[in-house]
């Protein structure tokens, strides 16, 4: 995928790659350190100490183990699935603009818990979370369907527009089923926009084996990724099996956005601006992009967390909010900057 | 060519466009880069009916009136309809004697003047506004799937009146006011947002998914940070309908409707032309930029004003001249037949949201979409195929 050739990319040898990872991983961990000890309550590093070796049920080390760190925890694992199923549509789709939340994949999962929840009576993440996959897997199935109707196929123009229309028409079958059964409304609504404060310890547990499977997924279809990015037919001819390629992206891209969406809500533009600074900063080689991507989503997530959790003391501004707040100008940015049409 | 008349010699900007073979709305256009195909251009265009006085001519196609008039007849059926029907029914002549000021048994004259009139008057008023406003994006943007809703201006009105009730427990006309300066401060930071040297189609939707994305997470915010019983008012003012609508709310939405609905016919020339294509809209002698904003002036404060009164009524504004659009066929901008169309539309669906599961009202914005967005996924299939080939 071109950059524009404007600016030559910032870390251009191995080393430097591998420098810099390790560096953004130092700053993954401070993010985590903030995550836990910044709030409403305050935890000092020796009450973690004392949460972890010292157990003596004070309200902090109750505050420690299940709030501040599952929270933590949880926004790692959403941050890295994001950031990966970002890179993942992008490069399977060619698309700059694609993240889970504007190709409707997000509202898709969403409706999915939604039924799992109501008509299924299903209340455990490791529940519904199937019906999340369900739901993003049909909603995705759908925009791409409608989007590559017609000679040229899919352009991200048609594939934004297509999400959109996917995720307003997801999201008033939403709210109509919120209409009908106004307790559904009121669980809803707390969920309606990602937010991990709902993390706690069996969120937690129940969702990182299915990041863990879509990380893996994510991680075998690195290199087909880079060949697809040339198109095609030139993937075609270096001998890649594009459809199953293809197959084995959108399988993490809905193990992962799906998982995190049901877990704690649509998260929007994680998955669009990791990759693009990852992109930045390292080049389009997924072999790099990839882990890169994965950790600054995760300090996006996580700083995101913080900020929304320091600003309007004592109450909180959730993820999805922060995110979005940071991640449209970017997205805007970028519509500006490229010349779509060529895309 | 039937109705081919002179060009202007004086140099003037108001050409026949007839002699192009017909303007360039009902054409068949790629979706992404709105280019009409030659042969689109060429088709010659038969029995249009052009009025001339002086400089100013006017055209109209004989199908896009058949269709007005059919579909303004089908409103007015609806309204009659709606008239009658309801948990106090009424039969339809009394209606009808209400209506002309006949003196009518029982209580059939209050129902109907004081509670289903006006709310009938403001469902076909709502619903023309809206259909009109759609129906302006979709042809400056160059794209069926423009409308205000994706675009975002509902999702300001939407923020702004959820913030009025919120913050500030504001009065319904207090939180009417909300919406429409939301709608319109929203529409100007999109504009803003997406101009760069101007504004094209693809940039002006794509800023607006991105800022109604962020405005639709404040508003689920402003939902979570509130109590109980003012989520279920915002929730009830966020699922759109027309259960609340008076006569205090007919003078406004009527007038401002009219006078809009009057400019935006004005402005069809220019509308007309920009939709063909910047560069041929330029050498036609429009002033590009200036023209379009002017035309998405009309159009938000058409969906503004909507919005505010009746709350957000999805997918109206994106299917109606979509609808117009097919039953028109080979017509002409087929605004107004949009405007009856949606009229119908928000007409019918008041009817079934008051009566599919009566006792119980379900709101009218529910109705249009889960009904709506079925047929907007279809008209997305067939769009994005045809198209292309067009």
């Amino acid at each position: 995928m071109s950059t524009g050739g404007r600016s030559p990319t910032v870390l251009a040898t191995d080393r430097a790659r591998l420098l810099g990872l390790v560096g953004a991983l130092a700053l993954l961990g401070l993010a985590a350190g903030a995550s836990v000890l910044v709030g409403t309550v305050t935890v000092r590093p020796g009450d973690v100490w004392h949460a972890y070796r010292g157990w003596t049920g004070t309200d902090t080390d109750l505050v420690v183990v299940h709030l501040r760190v599952p929270r933590t925890i949880t926004g790692l694992l959403v941050g890295v699935a994001l950031g990966l199923a970002g890179t993942v549509i992008q490069g399977a789709t060619r698309n700059p603009l694609a993240d889970p939340s504007i190709l409707g994949i997000s509202a898709g999962a969403a409706l999915g818990s939604v039924t799992g929840i109501t008509v299924f009576g299903v209340t455990s993440l490791g529940g519904y979370v199937w019906f999340a996959f369900a739901g993003a897997a049909l909603a995705g199935i759908a925009v791409h369907v409608l989007a590559s109707a017609g000679r040229i196929g899919a352009t991200p123009v048609k594939l934004a527009l297509s999400g959109a229309a996917v995720s307003v028409f997801l999201g008033s079958v939403t709210a109509g089923a919120g209409i009908i059964d106004v307790d559904l409304h009121d669980r809803f609504r707390f969920w309606s926009v990602g937010s991990l404060g709902l993390a706690d310890r069996e969120v937690t547990t129940q969702l990182a084996p299915f990041v863990v499977a879509g990380v893996v997924l994510a991680v075998v279809s690195g290199r087909s990724l880079d060949a697809l990015a040339l198109g095609e037919d030139v993937a075609r001819s270096l001998g890649q099996r594009v459809a199953l390629a293809r197959t084995v992206a959108a399988t993490s891209v809905v193990l992962l956005a799906g998982a995190a969406t049901a877990a704690v809500g649509p998260v929007a533009f994680v998955g669009l601006t990791a990759p693009h600074a990852a992109r930045i900063l390292v080049g389009p080689g997924h072999r790099w992009v990839l882990p890169w991507a994965a950790v600054l989503a995760a300090v996006l997530v996580l700083g995101a967390d913080v900020v929304g959790r320091v600003v309007v003391q004592p109450r909180e501004l959730q993820v999805g909010l922060v995110t979005a707040a940071f991640g449209a100008p970017w997205f805007v940015a970028l519509v500006r900057r490229r010349r779509l049409a060529q895309l | 060519m039937r109705g081919a008349g002179h060009p202007e010699r004086d140099g003037s900007a108001s050409v026949d466009l007839s002699a192009l073979g017909g303007p360039g709305s009902q054409l068949r256009r790629d979706v992404v880069t709105g280019q009409p195909s030659p042969a689109a251009l060429a088709a010659a265009r038969s029995g249009a009916w052009v009025a001339r006085r002086g400089r100013a001519s006017w055209r109209a196609e004989p199908r896009s009136i058949v269709v007005t008039v059919v579909a303004g007849a089908l409103a007015v059926a609806g309204f009659v309809v709606s008239l009658a029907v309801g948990d106090y029914p009424i039969p339809v002549a009394h209606v009808v004697d209400a209506l002309l000021g006949r003196p009518v048994p029982g209580r059939s004259g209050y129902v109907v003047e004081e509670i289903r009139l006006p709310r009938g008057l403001v469902a076909m008023t709502s619903g023309a506004a809206l259909a009109l406003s759609g129906g302006i994006f979709q042809r400056v943007a160059r794209n069926p799937l423009a409308s205000p809703d994706i675009v975002g201006i509902t999702a300001g009105a939407s923020t702004a009146a959820v913030a009025v009730i919120v913050l500030w427990a504001g009065s319904s006309a207090a939180v009417a006011a909300g919406a429409l300066v939301g709608g319109a401060t929203t529409a100007l930071v999109i504009y803003l947002a997406a101009y760069r040297q101007g504004v094209t189609g693809y940039r002006l939707i794509l800023v607006g998914i991105a800022v109604g994305a962020v405005l639709t997470s404040v508003t689920s915010y402003l939902l979570v940070s509130a109590d109980l019983y003012t989520v279920q008012r915002a929730s009830a003012w966020l699922a759109g309908g027309l259960a609340g609508a008076g006569w205090d709310d007919v003078p406004v939405l009527v007038g401002a409707t009219a006078v809009l609905g009057a400019a935006a016919l004005l402005l069809s020339r220019q509308l007309r032309l920009l939709e063909l294509d910047d560069e041929l809209a330029a050498t036609l002698g429009v002033r590009v930029e200036p023209a379009r904003a002017a035309v998405l002036l009309v159009a938000v404060a058409l969906a503004a004003i909507a919005t505010s009164v009746v709350g957000p009524i999805t997918f109206v504004a994106l299917v109606a001249p979509q609808i117009a659009r097919r039953l028109v066929r080979e017509r002409a901008l087929a605004l107004v037949a949009s405007a009856a169309v949606g009229g119908v539309l928000v007409v019918a669906a008041d009817l079934v949201a008051r009566r599919a599961f009566a006792p119980t009202e379900l709101p009218a914005g529910i109705v249009t979409g889960v009904l709506g967005a079925p047929y907007l996924l279809v008209l997305l299939w067939r769009a994005n195929r045809v198209g292309a080939t067009g």
